[in-house]
C-alpha cells in the first residue's frame, strides 16, 4: 500500500502551504485517497523558514506528521539545510537553483532546478513558483493524475488567473522532464 | 394623583435591599416614570446589570432582567442586543461596577456606539461589600480600605464615556428626581450609546465615614454643589471649583453600532 | 447522491458544523491557535442571516455568547488556554444559570502564555475545574477534522438539550490539519433546539425543572418576562440564600449530566477486545496511539485503544469494563498527567497506569508509545 510523505519548505510567502492544500486536496476530494496537510506553525510563518506537509496514501492515516519524508522540496536554503535532516534514505529532494547554493549532502536523488527564475521569467509571475513546484514535484513523483493536480490549483486560485497558472504548471512538467533526461 | 408604581415592580420582591436613605430608591422610580412615560412594551425591554447594590435593581422590575457578573453588564447587554436588535437594552452598575472592574467593557460601549443606555449609579463608594474605595471617591475621603484618606485620581465618569465615544452623555442627582426621569426619557430614546451619570448618596458606605451622615444631608449636598450646564458654561474656573454640571453634556449623532454592522455586511 | 467532500482546515470544520447544528451568533476575541473560527463565521454569519462580534476581551466574548443565547440564538465563541482562564467567570454564570452555548478551546501550550503556535492538551481539569463552585461539565474530544464537525453538531445538540454550555475541547493539530471532510446534508445529523415554554407567561418558573430534569428556556423579548441572576435561586428564578435549596438545585444540575451518560458519553474502541494491553487516549494524541497500535499489532502484541469523544463526563463506565482484565494501561497525553489521574480512579490499581506525558510542544510520536507498548513495566 503507497504511502507518501511530503515536505513542501521555503520561506514565508513562497506558498508551500498553499502548494500543499492543494496537492492534498486533489489526492483527497478528487480521487478519493487519504490526504492530510498540517503546517508548521510558529513566528517562523512569517518570514524564516516554513513549511507544509503532505501526507497521501491508500488507507486511513492517523498520525498527521511527516516524521521521515519521501520527499522534499526546499526554495531556500535555510529551508533546504534545516528540513533535509531526516528526508529518508534513497528520498527525493527538489531544490530551487536560485536560492540553493549548496545542495545538503545525502543518499538522496536531488533536482536542482530554477523553479523561482521559471516562474518569474517564462511564466511571467515569481508569485507562480509554488504551482511550477507542484508541477515539476507530480511530474517527477506521480502523487495524481495530471488533471487532478490542474483541477485542484484551478479550484484554489483566484478567478482571471487561470491560464497563468495552466502555463505555471505545464511550466514545472517542462522542468521536472529535463531534469529527469539529466 | 399618586403615580401607580406597582404595574412595574414585581410583585413580592418589594422590599427592596437598599439601606434607609439610600438614593437609588429614588433612580428606580425616576426609571419606572421615564420608562412608562415612553410607552415601551415590558416584553421588549431588557435589563442588566453587574454586582453591587445597584445592580440589584433589574430584580424588582417586571420586564426582561439579567442580573449579571460583576462589571459585565454591557458584554452581556452586547450580546443581547446584537443577538436581537429589536430589544431595548437597558444596562445599568455603580461607579465600581461600570468603571473599574468593567472598565473595559464600559469604554468599548461606548466605542461602538451601541444602541443601549447605560445607567451608571455614582455613589463614590463599593457600598455592597461595606465601603471601600472606588475610581471616582474624592480625593482624601475615608474608605474602609483608605483608612488615611483616599489618594488615589478620580474618574470623572461623564467625561469618560464622552472620550471613549458615547453620543449622549448626561448627568443627574437624586436631589433632581423630576429632571432625572427627563433626562433618562431623552437617554432611552436617543439612538446609539448612551450614558446617564446618577450622583447618588451612600450614606452608610460613604457618609458616615466622611462626615455626612444624615441622608437628607447628602441629598443637600447633591443640591448645593451640582449646576445646570447652560449655567455652568458661563462659570469661571474659580466659580467651579468643588462643583459639578448636570444636564444633557454631549449629543451628537453617529451611526449606531449594530445598523452599521447591518448594512456594512449586507444584512440590512 | 454523492456526498459533497470539502477540504478543510480542522478549525474551519468546527464552523461547518456550528452553521449545520443553526448557530447564528459569534462572541469571540482573537486568540491563536483558535483564531480561523473567528474568521469563517466573521464571513459566513451574515450570508444566513447570523451576527459576529469581536468584542473588547475574552471575559466580554464569553459574556456576550450568553446573551446572544438568552436572546434565543444559538451561540458560539472559541479561545484557548489564556483565553479560557478569562472565560472562567463568565462560563461559571453560564452553568449556574443554565445557558446554552458551545466553547470551543483549541488547546496550547500553558501555562500563561506558554506555547502559543504549538499543541498541548492541559486543559482537560481546567474544562473540568476551571471556574470556582461545583457543576457538570461536558466537554467533548475529537480527533478528526470530520469529528471536529460532528463534534461541533453534537456539542450544540448537548447545550441545548441539557440546556448549559458544553466545551469542544481540541488541540492545535487538529485545529489547524486540513482532511477531506463529507458535509452533511440536511437531516443526515440530529439537530435539537432547546426546549421553550408554552405554558401561559404568568405561570412561567425559568427554572422549574420537567421530568428530565430540564426546564424549558424563554428567549428574552418572547413574552416570558423572567429574572437571570448569579445568584443562586429558586424555580422562579429569583435570588435565594437558603443553602438547602442551593445545594439541591446544584445536585439536580449535576444529575442532569449524570444521568444521561449513556447519551452524553462516546467512545470509540478500538481492538479492545482480547487486548492485554490497553492505551487511553484522546484527541490528536489519539491519533499517535492508534499508529502505535496498529504498529504493535503487526508484531502481534495484543493492545487496544479506548477513544473517548467524550472527556467529561469521564468515560468511567467504558474505562471500568477493562479494571481487572488488561494487564497493563497506558495513557499518553500532552500534559503532565491530568487524565491518567482519573483513569487510576476508575481502574483502582487493576493495574496501575502508565503514563506518557510529554508538554514540549510536539505531538506524542507513535514511537515513543510503541517503545512503551513493548518496553514492559
Amino acid at each position: 500500500m503507497a504511502r507518501h510523505l511530503i515536505r513542501l519548505s521555503g520561506s514565508g510567502g513562497q506558498g508551500m502551504i498553499t502548494a500543499g492544500i492543494i496537492l492534498a486536496a486533489g489526492a483527497s476530494v478528487l480521487e478519493g485517497k487519504k490526504a492530510i496537510q498540517s503546517q508548521s506553525y510558529g513566528p517562523e510563518a512569517r518570514g524564516g523558514a516554513s513549511k507544509a506537509e503532505v501526507i497521501i496514501s491508500d488507507e486511513e492515516i492517523y498520525y498527521p506528521k511527516v516524521m521521515a519524508p519521501d520527499v522534499l522540496v526546499a526554495l531556500t536554503q535555510e529551508a533546504a539545510d534545516k528540513y533535509s535532516k531526516d528526508l529518508k534514505q534513497g528520498g527525493i529532494l527538489i531544490l530551487d537553483d536560485l536560492m540553493v547554493k549548496t545542495a545538503p549532502k545525502g543518499d538522496w536523488k536531488v533536482y536542482m532546478m530554477p523553479i523561482i527564475r521559471t516562474a518569474a521569467e517564462k511564466v511571467g509571475k515569481a508569485m507562480v513558483a509554488n504551482v511550477v513546484t507542484l508541477g515539476a514535484l507530480n511530474e517527477i513523483c506521480g502523487f495524481v493524475k495530471p488533471e487532478t493536480l490542474e483541477q485542484a490549483v484551478l479550484s484554489r486560485v483566484p478567478k482571471g488567473t487561470e491560464e497563468l497558472n495552466k502555463n505555471a504548471i505545464s511550466a514545472g512538467i517542462e522542468l521536472a522532464k529535463a531534469a529527469k533526461a539529466k | 394623583m399618586a403615580y401607580d408604581y406597582s404595574k412595574y415592580l414585581r410583585a413580592g420582591k418589594i422590599p427592596h435591599i437598599w439601606c434607609p436613605g439610600c438614593g437609588y430608591g429614588i433612580i428606580m422610580k425616576s426609571m419606572i416614570r421615564a420608562i412608562d412615560g415612553l410607552g415601551w412594551d415590558k416584553n421588549e425591554v431588557v435589563m442588566t446589570s453587574g454586582i453591587g447594590c445597584a445592580s440589584r435593581l433589574p430584580g424588582y422590575i417586571d420586564a426582561n432582567t439579567l442580573h449579571t457578573t460583576h462589571g459585565r453588564s454591557l458584554a452581556f447587554a452586547t450580546g443581547v442586543k446584537v443577538a436581537n436588535p429589536k430589544l431595548k437594552v437597558i444596562a445599568m452598575g455603580g461607579d465600581g461596577d461600570m468603571t473599574a472592574i468593567g472598565g473595559n467593557h464600559f469604554i468599548h460601549a461606548c466605542r461602538r456606539n451601541i444602541d443601549i443606555t447605560c445607567f451608571v449609579f455614582n455613589n463614590y463608594i463599593y457600598g455592597m461589600t461595606g465601603g471601600q474605595y472606588s475610581p471616582t471617591t474624592p480625593k482624601g475621603s475615608r474608605a474602609t480600605t483608605a483608612p488615611y484618606g483616599n489618594s488615589d485620581n478620580q474618574f470623572d465618569i461623564a467625561q469618560l464615556a464622552m472620550g471613549a465615544g458615547a453620543t449622549f452623555v448626561a448627568r443627574t442627582t437624586t436631589y433632581h428626581a423630576v429632571p432625572m426621569e427627563k433626562l433618562m426619557k431623552q437617554a432611552l430614546e436617543h439612538k446609539g450609546f448612551s450614558v446617564v451619570e446618577i450622583i447618588a448618596g451612600c450614606p452608610t458606605g460613604y457618609g458616615r465615614k466622611n462626615k455626612l451622615a444624615s441622608p437628607a444631608g447628602m441629598i443637600e449636598w447633591q443640591k448645593d454643589h451640582s449646576v445646570a450646564i447652560a449655567q455652568w458654561e458661563k462659570m469661571s474656573d474659580e466659580e467651579k471649583a468643588g462643583k459639578f454640571p448636570i444636564g444633557v453634556l454631549h449629543e451628537v449623532n453617529k451611526p449606531e453600532y449594530v445598523e452599521a454592522y447591518d448594512a456594512n455586511v449586507g444584512l440590512s | 447522491m454523492a456526498k459533497k467532500v470539502k477540504f478543510l482546515q480542522g478549525n474551519e470544520a468546527v464552523c461547518e458544523g456550528a452553521l449545520y447544528a443553526g448557530c447564528t451568533f459569534y462572541a469571540g476575541y482573537p486568540i491563536t491557535p483558535s483564531t480561523e473560527v473567528a474568521e469563517v463565521l466573521a464571513a459566513r454569519l451574515p450570508k444566513i442571516g447570523g451576527r459576529f462580534i469581536q468584542m473588547e476581551d475574552e471575559l466580554a466574548a464569553m459574556a456576550a455568547t450568553l446573551g446572544g443565547s438568552i436572546a434565543g440564538k444559538k451561540s458560539l465563541t472559541a479561545t484557548s488556554g489564556p483565553g479560557m482562564s478569562l472565560k472562567m467567570e463568565n462560563l461559571g454564570y453560564g452553568y449556574l444559570t443554565e445557558v446554552p452555548c458551545v466553547i470551543v478551546n483549541v488547546m496550547r501550550g500553558g501555562p500563561s502564555t506558554g506555547l502559543p503556535t504549538g499543541p498541548g492538551q492541559s486543559d482537560v481539569m481546567q474544562a473540568r475545574w476551571g471556574t470556582h463552585g461545583d457543576h457538570p461539565c461536558i466537554a467533548l474530544t475529537p480527533s478528526t477534522v470530520q469529528e471536529q464537525l460532528n463534534e461541533t453538531v453534537r456539542a450544540f445538540n448537548l447545550a441545548e438539550k441539557y440546556r448549559m454550555p458544553v466545551i469542544l475541547l481540541t488541540d492545535e493539530i487538529i485545529g489547524h490539519m486540513r482532511e477531506a471532510v463529507e458535509i452533511p446534508e440536511p437531516g443526515d445529523l440530529p439537530v435539537i433546539d432547546r426546549k421553550r415554554p408554552t405554558c401561559d407567561p404568568k405561570d412561567y418558573l425559568p427554572y422549574k425543572p420537567e421530568a428530565d430534569g430540564v426546564a424549558p428556556m424563554a428567549d428574552f423579548g418572547s413574552g416570558y418576562r423572567y429574572h437571570i441572576t448569579g445568584l443562586n435561586h429558586l424555580p422562579d428564578g429569583f435570588p435565594s440564600n437558603d443553602g438547602k435549596l442551593a445545594q439541591a438545585d446544584e445536585i439536580r444540575q449535576q444529575k442532569k449530566v449524570d444521568d444521561n451518560y449513556d447519551e452524553i458519553v462516546v467512545v470509540d474502541e478500538m481492538m479492545c477486545d482480547d487486548a492485554e494491553i490497553l492505551i487511553f487516549a484522546f484527541g490528536s494524541t489519539a491519533r499517535s496511539a492508534k499508529e502505535a497500535v496498529q504498529m504493535a499489532r503487526a508484531e502481534g502484541i495484543k493492545v487496544g485503544l479506548l477513544r473517548p469523544l467524550t472527556i467529561w463526563p469521564f468515560p468511567d463506565k467504558h474505562l471500568a469494563k477493562y479494571a481487572g482484565k488488561v494487564k497493563r494501561v497506558i495513557v499518553p497525553e500532552m500534559n503532565l498527567g491530568q487524565t491518567a489521574l482519573e483513569v487510576e480512579r476508575v481502574m483502582k490499581g487493576q493495574p496501575a497506569v502508565e503514563g506518557i506525558f510529554q508538554i514540549d510542544s510536539e505531538p506524542i510520536n507513535p514511537v515513543t508509545i510503541l517503545n512503551k507498548i513493548k518496553g514492559g513495566k
